[in-house]
């Protein structure tokens, strides 16, 4: 089933600009507006609790024109500034960042499945990642990079915001399994100039906060060792997703807080597909996350039209 | 002592340098880690380093056949065979096995095993052992009440099965269990002491943004769940389970409250022997409550008599022979007629009913055996129906009596008990294959959602049965009447009674 949404996405992405017609009435605007430029993103007024990666691009946004070293700092100062009053909140299963903690079980589920039949783990061992060196990007408190460690991988946690890492490490310290983590308040640009190569590239509920995807994207392709594993999620660019990651999640059940996503910076699964290609990575499997309100349980399905998570192989040079 | 604790600190620390490897732009951390490591050294740690520290992943409270059961399935699974278990009940057979003398007469204190259970200790390995001692598969089962009225029969063969459940001694259920797990190399520790108290630390959701690993007794060991022995001895361990019965300490300890209500009634239970095999289970609801009489093989039955608390005390301390005439009258024909047995007058009420007819529904009233003499002593228990109202909360979680207490009329209390450890050891598993903290309280919610559920339904379905007994009411009556006919003539119902009753988990009126 899978696959066969993947091809469809391949296909998608392989017939030129017609890949995002649904959405923009003019394709070919439309793929330079998105790689590019973002008319619909403003700067944000509320950051999101995911810490969007702040990148050397620059970010262009209407009518401003700001030189890449002042976007840096001034995002960056008002994303402490929000994150300093809910950091503390990452471990807190009821806080602000309980979305996460009730869905971590689903993407971890999908992460050991594929990794362990990329790197032919046995999956009905306790610890399958054991040798595996692994980076979570855009760690946050470590929601992600715990569980990793206890399936034995080495993981190395980065996050642009020093209170994320500064509470990811506390949190980690508490069990010794975890406390192997290795964390660092850095960008994967730093990590990329300092040769960092790891098996697996993880980064989660990361590229809808990043200004340039396709440049993020390269720079996690330049992390993985040949033939190593990326995976990415994110939230699909649909109306659906409109309804129930912004209105639903924010405005309705205040999972989130208001303007924690921007729908326009969401990515579809055809247009992420087309940007990993580019940056050298063929991605394999791709798998939504749906939410039964009744159960209150989150599950894998082939429904992206919210969630969706895909796993992709670097090709080997 | 402060250079042994002084080495064990720097070896610690020594191990944490050791990985962080690669150049991490802040070195600042590694600078803490150090300060954190000698500056723990002032609190208890040095206390607890002599007292002999142990660590486990789960600590059973509780050895017997459902803390047992939980340690079997866990051992059986291999997501979970690594992890190290410490198993605490004063009992000091747990620790030295004492072997079972089959020429010894029955134990007075049965179970009834329902086909899940089987199926349970058949996937753990366990069920080979029973069957090397006395046990007593049954097929028929018969069911009706004082006033002569109407009556059930029921077969496996209505569901297609060989059996409807299987009779087994406490001990044998206990000893197969432990057999099991011998046979494993799984890692478990029998401690035979008795739980004093409990801390379970506080989670770091109460963490500010020093380090305020500074407060809590000792670094490594502060996330962990303490269980302080009878013997003096400390353990540690990620996820504590309470398997220790219907006077839970863990329970206690943990703070959950329970609802519940005392039956005023006590059960007589005592093992029975007859002139000829009895291969049915047979149950008789009276005015004071129902006698229940199953079989277990060679000639020998075992009897479950609820009835008020004096009459209780009288029936344990008459002579036998005034005992064993009491119990024939109960099974024969005191109180009230038999039911007819024809179906004439009642069967034509449902001959539209009757196009897919159970075999059991052709069978006519039997009567049991006649008891002959008593085989073992009399002992009597009171009867109570508890519930915890929550079953887990962090790193603490309950499973079996402690969780739940329920009648005996229908043979369900241990069942109900084994379905929690198989759900229990299920949701540790997946939650290992994520990566998950066993003691996260996410997890264990799971487990409480999922058994909840189902003991809580048949907890009201018994409740409900024994209320509707205890009334001797006219109308009440027939509806009973009517009750047991539709159950004996119904086929599709029948069938749901009894596959809900085998552990199927499927209701018996609605799925």
């Amino acid at each position: 089933m899978a696959s066969k949404l993947l091809n469809h996405c391949h296909l998608r992405a392989l017939c030129s600009t017609h890949v995002f017609s649904p959405r923009f009435p003019h394709p070919t605007r439309a793929t330079l507006t998105l790689l590019h430029f973002r008319p619909f993103s403003d700067a944000p007024s509320s950051p999101p609790p995911e810490k969007p990666q702040s990148y050397n691009n620059t970010r262009n946004d209407i009518g401003m024109e700001k030189s890449p070293t002042q976007t840096l700092s001034s995002l960056k100062e008002l994303e402490l500034v929000k994150f300093a009053s809910i950091a503390e909140t990452w471990w807190d299963s009821e806080g602000p960042f309980k979305p996460l903690h009730v869905m971590n079980p689903t993407r971890l589920a999908f992460i050991r499945s594929t990794l362990c039949r990329h790197f032919r783990k046995d999956p009905n061992s306790s610890r399958p990642f054991e040798g595996l060196k692994i980076v979570d990007v855009g760690c946050g408190g470590g929601i992600l990079s715990e569980p990793l460690a206890r399936m034995g991988a080495a993981v190395t946690g980065v996050d642009a915001v020093e209170k994320n890492i500064k509470i990811a490490r506390l949190h980690a310290e508490l069990d010794p399994v975890t406390s192997t983590i290795e964390y660092c308040c850095t960008t994967a640009e730093r990590l990329v100039e300092e040769e960092r190569k790891f098996d697996a590239v993880i980064s989660l509920e990361v590229i809808e906060h990043v200004a340039d995807p396709a440049e993020f994207c390269k720079s996690l392709a330049a992390l993985t060792i040949p033939d190593g594993a990326t995976v990415i999620s994110t939230i699909n660019r649909s109306m659906r997703a409109y309804a129930t990651a912004i209105i639903g999640a924010e405005y309705i059940l205040h999972w989130l807080p208001k303007g924690t996503h921007q729908w326009s910076s969401f990515l579809t699964p055809e247009e992420l597909v087309l940007i990993l290609e580019r940056a050298n990575i063929t991605v394999k499997e791709m798998a939504g996350f749906v939410y039964n309100p009744f159960t209150r349980r989150w599950s894998l399905s082939d429904d992206i039209s919210v969630n969706f998570i895909s796993f992709g192989t670097k090709n080997a040079q | 002592m402060n250079r042994v604790i002084a080495r064990k600190l720097a070896a610690n620390v020594s191990r944490l340098k050791v990985r962080q490897e690669y150049f991490c732009t802040d070195a600042a951390a590694r600078v803490s880690v150090f300060n954190r490591g000698q500056s723990s050294q002032e609190h208890k740690e040095k206390n607890d380093f002599a007292n002999n520290i142990q660590q486990y992943d789960i600590a059973i409270v509780g050895g017997g056949m459902v803390g047992m059961a939980l340690a079997c399935s866990l051992a059986s699974m291999p997501l979970t065979k690594h992890l190290n278990v410490a198993i605490i009940d004063s009992n000091p057979a747990l620790g030295s096995r004492v072997r079972l003398n089959k020429g010894d007469p029955p134990d007075a204190r049965v179970s009834t095993v329902t086909p899940a259970t089987i199926s349970l200790f058949k996937d753990v390995g366990a069920w080979q052992y029973i069957e090397q001692n006395r046990h007593a598969y049954f097929d028929k089962m018969q069911v009706w009440d004082y006033t002569g009225l109407g009556y059930t029969r029921y077969n496996a063969r209505d569901i297609n099965k060989e059996v409807l459940g299987c009779v087994v001694e406490n001990k044998v259920l206990h000893d197969s269990l432990l057999s099991c797990i011998e046979t494993t190399d799984f890692q478990k520790t029998f401690h035979p002491s008795r739980l004093t108290s409990m801390t379970l630390h506080p989670s770091s959701s109460s963490m500010g943004m020093d380090s305020t690993l500074l407060k809590t007794p000792s670094s490594s060991l502060g996330h962990l769940a303490k269980l302080e022995l009878s013997d003096g001895k400390s353990i540690f361990a990620k996820l504590v389970v309470g398997a220790d019965g219907g006077k839970s300490r863990v329970r206690e300890l943990a703070g959950f409250k329970t609802t519940g209500w005392n039956y005023s009634q006590d059960a007589i239970i005592c093992t029975v022997e007859h002139s000829v095999e009895n291969q049915c289970a047979w149950q008789r609801f009276l005015p004071a409550g129902p006698i229940a009489l199953l079989p277990l093989g060679n000639n020998f039955s075992n009897i479950v008599w609820t009835m008020n608390p004096k009459e209780a005390l009288n029936r344990k301390l008459m002579n036998e022979d005034d005992f064993v005439k009491d119990t024939n009258a109960a099974l024969d024909y005191g109180y009230g007629p038999h039911p007819k047995s024809s179906l004439l007058e009642m069967g034509d009420m449902f001959s539209w009913l009757r196009g897919d007819v159970t075999l059991s529904a052709t069978e006519g009233f039997e009567v049991p055996p006649k008891v002959v003499k008593l085989a073992s002593e009399r002992m009597v228990f009171p009867l109570s129906l508890k519930h915890a109202n929550d079953y887990a909360s962090k790193r603490v979680v309950l499973i079996g009596d402690a969780a739940h207490t329920v009648h005996p009329l229908a043979g369900q209390g241990v069942n109900m008990g084994f379905g929690d450890a198989l759900a229990l050891s299920r949701v540790i598993a997946e939650g290992i294959a994520v990566g998950i903290d066993i003691g996260e309280v996410t997890m264990l919610k799971k487990y409480e959602e999922e058994r909840k559920r189902a003991n809580i339904m048949m907890m009201a379905i018994l409740d409900g049965f024994q209320k509707a007994y205890s009334v001797d009411f006219g109308p009440l009556n027939l509806l009973r009447a009517a009750v047991f006919h539709g159950a004996n003539y119904i086929s599709p119902l029948k069938r749901n009674i009894i596959s809900y009753a085998s552990g199927d988990q499927r209701l018996p009126l609605f799925s």
